[in-house]
């Protein structure tokens, strides 16, 4: 029995019958860890001994019939900038290299109520900028299906540990993508949730008003579970809503039975690769047959996404990250002399180049005199699109699209060009600019071999009716594979 | 040639909630650096302010005090710098949508009544404190401060002199004491006030270059301030010189001011929404129920001492500006039932020992009760007028209680005839000199005796028994 084959739910099967010791599992995946990480690299750091001594406390209240949680003992890797008290929380950078936070995120603790098990922090782009997982300080994530390709980004570590079996499922952040497109180059499932369903509280803020956490894992049901454990109102984030409560055995009892489905045609024009449109339009004919309506409809407003997105999102963060300034916390020059110098020094020498590249952004499009051609016309097309995507959901339930362009792209190829890039993410920001919720699931593989990810959109706070839709397409279909299973296993 | 001054004020003021406007930390003055401090106001990375709704509803009150129209629909905005008071770089603060706009406060200057315009009223974070150590010359930051409420309170330039601005200060400190928004503990840091004061030759429509003033903590030091630029202003424009737009700090031992910073200097705050802060949103429901927990407020208070006890307008604007005297004289009022009487005590006696102390009104600590008691025992003539005052100053001084300090040093009117007679008539046997002057016709003599006669009785007899008994033993 290979127990890091398993999703989370049948290990925490195992586990509750007592087929599986938590200790076991601990042992299982920190045994893959050391066996591959040195590779992949999507571990910053693990923290076995406070997980050992955590499985210990759980497994006895196993043992006295006291779990009820559906993931109860199930080991769970976070991406490295959801704070974990007296635990190394970097941000992927060496401005918080061997930054402690002083409290837990409110996830952290919810899961610690669920009595999972934090087994490690994961790598990722550095303060979640990037969509490659190249810009970490920690150095480049590999990707799982071929190691001369990136595993995308921000959350590369989330995604790829769940692929290559170094994690049974993670928690990342989604800002302008950063969960979804790292699922699809790496074929897992990841949910980016309404802005406001998870608390961002103890999340290092990049752009306040599009991050959320969300799960990622092997399957939709895997994230549906982790999902009810980490959403609901959170009295410490004054953005966090109250909905009615999320409930996952309602995804894997649901149907698709007279959905109606729009694809938004402009996600299927210029500058989408054939094997990714080939594999969108199979997917379409999947969930006809499996009694859904599903057709195109005209969306132009996707050409204002890029720039409104790096607009705010660089406005956001070049307001969010002036806090490591070098005095408090994390890293300061040592060749700093004063204090203008030490601000000078210490962002200089402790921020990577896309980092500085999108303060410098930022800082430009809140300048006096420049305020207005910028950044509040990138509010007004945030409106039209919040707007546009009112409309979609008057006619239909559901929206489905690409995740990204192309399949994992080749290390180093976007790294020179940071323009190519940005234009990346043009399916995933306008999601995050409405606020919406979008499931990414796997749907095929290029011609590499290389998996290709689909997204499903959906109205505020209605996760259900997406990760029904994924969970049917998943049972329906037999794209959810691990690089083991195509390649004669992992290296 | 004349110049007419004009000045604006911007007012912080310290609002006295007990937790801070985004966590839950104490807003207690004067803890031991850094022990008032959590995650979220020493903005830690990941962490969400979440409003204090006790703010919101004082600075409405604040609002509805001055006049103002409530937004309400308003928002937060952050303002971006660098400096090391500020943990997170940036303050959270209202700049497109702030919480109150066009109000006013009426102040009564020489010229009579007049209005001075409220532009805006807004909500904001205060920063830290940066202390100096000396010893090992580096500077050290306390956080408590950092997350304390603040108003920020902004004039339009209506005041033309030191004491306008004096003036339109008492009043709004009055409002904001009488209210319960603030203690405005001027040398805590509670009230503050920058200066915008520009100057122009009488007549000329178009308004001189301002500058602003920074750095004011008494009302000694924003009429010396203001004084001195105003006057260093007109200087520059006599010798044809041009004020320069400028940030200047006052330095109050040196009497001076010096630039901070020019316009070209000045900061590119690069404000913009704060996306961590939903908008408020005030219904009217709350608006009438902040309405109805109004208390009476200095204008009214004033009317009313008029009106209804008959007192003083200047007695009344003296008292009422302070609502520690308020409260004072309110309590003694109760006691002895005579307002003019209570009003008199406050504004000579007390003034007397406020003044020859240095204490502030607001730094009173005696039982409030114990004036109201002094006056019923002095009227019912138990005590003498020169024992009451000297009860007073004691509990002024050491917050004695009235009765039991005037049992112990026995200093109850002597109600005993012979034994005045007695001191009286020993008075005279020493003082045979004067005694004989008078007979002679000095009638000053007579004085003389009625004074020695007191200081031998320790002022406990009646002046109108003394002097009958001497004009008795004399003939």
């Amino acid at each position: 029995m290979d127990i890091c084959k398993m999703t989370a739910l049948e290990l925490a099967g195992k586990i509750h019958s007592k087929e599986i010791m938590i200790k076991d599992a601990l042992d299982a995946v920190y045994k893959n860890i050391d066996k591959f990480d040195a590779e992949y690299n999507c571990y910053i750091s693990t923290c076995r001994e406070p997980a050992y001594r955590r499985a210990v406390e759980i497994q006895a209240r196993i043992d006295a019939g006291e779990i009820i949680s559906a993931l109860a003992g199930v080991p769970v890797s976070v991406k490295d900038n959801i704070c974990t008290k007296d635990i190394e929380t970097t941000c992927a950078s060496l401005m918080l290299k061997n930054f402690k936070p002083i409290y837990s995120a409110s996830v952290i603790d919810k899961m610690e109520a669920a009595d999972m098990i934090l087994i490690g922090k994961l790598n990722m782009d550095e303060f979640a900028m990037g969509s490659t997982s190249e810009t970490s300080y920690f150095g480049e994530i590999s990707n799982p299906w071929d190691k001369g390709r990136v595993p995308g980004g921000s959350s590369g570590g989330a995604a790829a540990s769940v692929s290559a079996q170094e994690a049974f499922l993670s928690l990342g952040s989604d800002t302008g993508g950063s969960i979804r497109q790292p699922c699809s180059f790496c074929g897992v499932t990841g949910l980016k949730p309404t802005y406001g369903s998870v608390s961002r509280y103890g999340l290092i803020a990049y752009a306040s008003s599009l991050d959320q956490i969300g799960p990622i894992a092997k399957d939709v049901a895997d994230c549906a579970a982790l999902f009810e454990i980490i959403s609901g109102k959170d009295a410490k984030d004054g953005t966090s809503m109250d909905f009615p409560k999320f409930e996952y055995p309602n995804v894997t009892n649901g149907s698709i039975k007279g959905k109606k489905i729009g694809i938004p045609a402009d996600y299927l024009g210029r500058g989408i690769s054939c094997d990714v449109k080939d594999a969108i339009l199979n997917a379409k004919r999947e969930l006809e047959n499996l009694g859904a309506i599903v057709e195109e409809f005209a969306m132009p407003i996707v050409k204002y996404a890029i720039p409104a997105y790096y607009i705010i999102a660089c406005a956001e963060a070049c307001s969010n990250l002036s806090r490591y300034d070098g005095i408090k916390y994390g890293y300061s020059s040592p060749l700093a002399e004063n204090l203008k110098d030490t601000y000078i020094k210490s962002r200089s020498e402790g921020l990577g180049m896309e980092v500085k590249r999108r303060i410098m952004l930022g800082n430009f499009v809140l300048s006096s005199g420049y305020y207005d051609s910028y950044y509040k016309k990138a509010l007004m097309a945030k409106k039209l699109i919040q707007q546009s995507f009112f409309d979609a959901f008057t006619k239909y339930d559901i929206l489905l699209g690409p995740v990204a362009p192309t399949t994992a792209l080749k290390k180093g190829e976007s790294l020179s060009d940071p323009l190519k890039m940005y234009l990346g993410d043009i399916y995933t920001v306008m999601i995050n600019i409405a606020g919406l919720p979008a499931v990414s699931v796997p749907c095929g593989f290029d011609k590499d071999n290389l998996p290709i990810g689909m997204q499903l959109i959906g109205k505020p706070f209605d996760e259900t009716t997406i990760l029904q839709a994924a969970y049917v397409f998943q049972k329906a279909t037999d794209f959810l594979k691990s690089p083991a299973d195509l390649q004669g296993g992992l290296s | 040639m004349n110049y007419e001054i004009t000045i604006g004020l911007e007012v912080h003021t310290e609002l006295s909630t007990k937790s801070k406007i985004f966590c839950n930390c104490t807003t207690l003055f004067g803890g031991e650096p850094n022990t008032h401090v959590c995650e979220i106001c020493s903005g830690m990375p990941g962490t969400l302010p979440l409003l204090n709704q006790t703010v919101v509803e004082y600075a409405v009150k604040t609002g509805l005090a001055t006049n103002c129209s409530i937004t309400r629909y308003n928002k937060f905005d952050r303002k971006n710098y660098f400096y090391p008071d500020l943990p997170k770089a940036y303050q959270i603060s209202q700049l497109y949508l702030p919480v109150c706009r066009n109000g006013y406060v009426e102040i009564d200057s020489d010229a009579g009544k007049k209005k001075v315009r409220i532009h805006e009223i807004h909500m904001e974070e205060d920063a830290g404190k940066l202390i100096h150590d000396p010893w090992e010359d580096c500077t050290l930051v306390d956080y408590n401060r950092c997350g304390v409420p603040l108003l920020e309170i902004v004039s339009e330039p209506d005041m033309s002199s030191a004491q306008e601005v004096i003036d339109y200060l008492e009043k709004l400190r009055a409002i904001l004491q009488y209210t319960g928004v603030s203690d405005c503990k001027m040398q805590e840091g509670s009230l503050r006030a920058d200066i915008n004061l520009s100057v122009r030759p009488a007549g000329q429509k178009e308004l001189g270059t301002r500058t602003e003033m920074k750095n004011m903590n008494s009302f000694k030091a924003i009429t010396r301030a203001i004084e001195s630029e105003s006057k260093r202003q007109i200087e520059l424009l006599e010798e044809g010189k041009e004020v320069v737009q400028q940030t200047r700090r006052w330095d109050d031992n040196k009497g001076t001011s010096y630039s901070m910073r020019s316009k070209e200097d000045a900061h590119d705050y690069k404000y913009f929404p704060e996306p961590d802060l939903p908008p408020i949103e005030i219904s009217d429901a709350q608006i009438d129920e902040i309405k109805s927990s109004m208390p009476e407020l200095p204008q009214n208070k004033k009317l009313r001492y008029i009106s209804e006890f008959g007192l003083p307008q200047y007695d009344t604007g003296i008292i009422t500006n302070s609502i520690h005297l308020v409260y004072l004289f309110e309590e003694t009022v109760k006691i002895c039932k005579n307002p003019k009487i209570a009003a008199n005590w406050i504004m000579v006696e007390l003034m007397k020992l406020l003044n020859d102390s240095g204490t502030l009104p607001e730094n009173i600590n005696f039982n409030h009760s114990s004036l109201g008691k002094i006056i019923v025992i002095l009227e019912q003539g138990k005590i003498t007028r020169e024992t009451a005052k000297k009860v007073f100053g004691e509990v002024f001084y050491n917050d004695v209680d009235p009765d039991t300090y005037i049992k112990d040093n026995n200093l109850s009117v002597m109600t005993d005839s012979l034994a005045i007679r007695t001191a009286i008539e020993d008075v005279l046997t020493q003082n045979e000199k004067s005694v004989n002057e008078y007979k002679g016709g000095k009638t000053q003599a007579f004085q003389y005796l009625i004074g020695q006669s007191m200081r031998a009785l320790k002022g406990q007899a009646q002046a109108q028994e003394v002097t009958k008994i001497l004009k008795d033993i004399l003939g």
